[in-house]
């Protein structure tokens, strides 16, 4: 395991990580709760630096479960920013480059935390089923989908 | 200005033929619309194909009303600048997009009150007759709900969250 070396001083840093669209509107939504934290943000498109100036913003390669070779990329994107800025905690909204995410943060002993997008009411995004259950938080944004071991409602970003 | 969008990823026909043809019939000259790859080619309706982000946050500002797929990011975007906002949800059946997502957001903010929803092309073409009365809903703020902000936050400085009665935090990885 390959962990920053820490002082109970310094601000906890935090990887902001989510694909494009509504995953990333999302993610924005969230930033009062990284107030006193150290945020990098990791996205699909280099041109939504706009909506975080003043913030560094690493590029990661798209992907979604129907182009195995893009996955590839995009967890080889994942992999390198994490080396790269090794956070304290991995925050994303999917969708499958934040499985990578939430996956391969142990690495770097960063907890992760999980946030299924508001989109998904009727049940719960896949990318979630298959990373919720390792992220250290995971979170629906619906009541009903709730469940005892996860995920759970900690409320929503309407 | 009417402001139409389709998002970036996929094409929406059937969206932007309805509102072309409405727009015809009715003689609007006030539409714009951002039509992605949509191979529907609008007769009467000024449009693009792409906007940077910048340009369609002006685009969205100078909108009187804006008539949309049921994107979530749209929808959010609509709702933060306080616009009117008519959506009619993607079909999967008519490979329109991978699955029912969009039904479901339709259906469930439609039913919350929060947007104007048009499930169909009859119901679209009756709203687009009615366009100039649609009234903006509830806005939202900049920010996610004070709770949700608050479980993730506390999270970060303690691996605890607030709403379970134990710890919910557990060292990372794969239980």
């Amino acid at each position: 395991m390959i962990t920053r070396a820490r002082s109970r001083d310094r601000r906890p840093k935090v990887l902001a990580l989510s694909s494009g669209g509504g995953h990333w509107v999302q993610l924005l939504r969230l930033r009062p709760a990284f107030e006193g934290c150290d945020v990098v943000f990791a996205t699909v498109k280099a041109e939504y630096r706009i909506d975080v100036p003043g913030a560094t913003l690493r590029v990661i390669p798209d992907a979604n479960r129907w182009n195995k070779v893009g996955l590839l990329r995009s967890a080889l994107g994942v992999l390198r920013v994490l080396w790269r800025e090794r956070p304290d905690v991995v925050v994303s909204t999917g969708a499958a480059p934040g499985y990578f995410a939430i996956r391969l943060a142990p690495l770097f002993g960063a907890r992760a935390v999980w946030i299924d997008s508001v989109a998904n009411i009727d049940e719960l995004s896949l990318s979630g089923q298959q990373a919720g259950p390792h992220a250290a938080l995971w979170l629906t944004q619906w009541k009903h989908l709730a469940r005892p071991d996860g995920p759970h409602y900690g409320g929503s970003v309407l | 200005m009417i402001f139409v969008t389709v998002g970036t990823d996929v094409p929406f026909d059937r969206l932007v033929r309805v509102v072309d043809e409405w727009a015809d019939r009715r003689e609007r000259s006030d539409v714009f619309a951002q039509i992605g790859s949509t191979e529907w080619k609008p007769a009467r309706l000024a449009y693009t194909r792409f906007l940077a982000p910048d340009e369609f946050m002006r685009r969205f500002a100078e909108a009187r009303l804006v008539v949309a797929h049921a994107g979530m990011g749209t929808i959010l975007s609509a709702l933060r600048c306080e616009k009117p906002i008519l959506v009619m949800p993607r079909h999967a059946a008519l490979g329109e997009t991978r699955n029912d997502h969009q039904l479901a957001t339709a259906r469930h903010l439609s039913t919350l009150g929060r947007i104007n929803v048009a499930m169909d092309d009859a119901e679209l073409r009756s709203q687009l007759d009615r366009i100039d009365e649609l009234k903006a809903r509830e806005p939202i703020g900049p920010y996610a709900s004070p709770e949700l902000i608050d479980t993730i936050r506390r999270f970060i400085v303690n691996g605890h969250a607030p709403a379970s009665g134990h710890p919910l935090g557990r060292s990372a990885g794969p239980r």
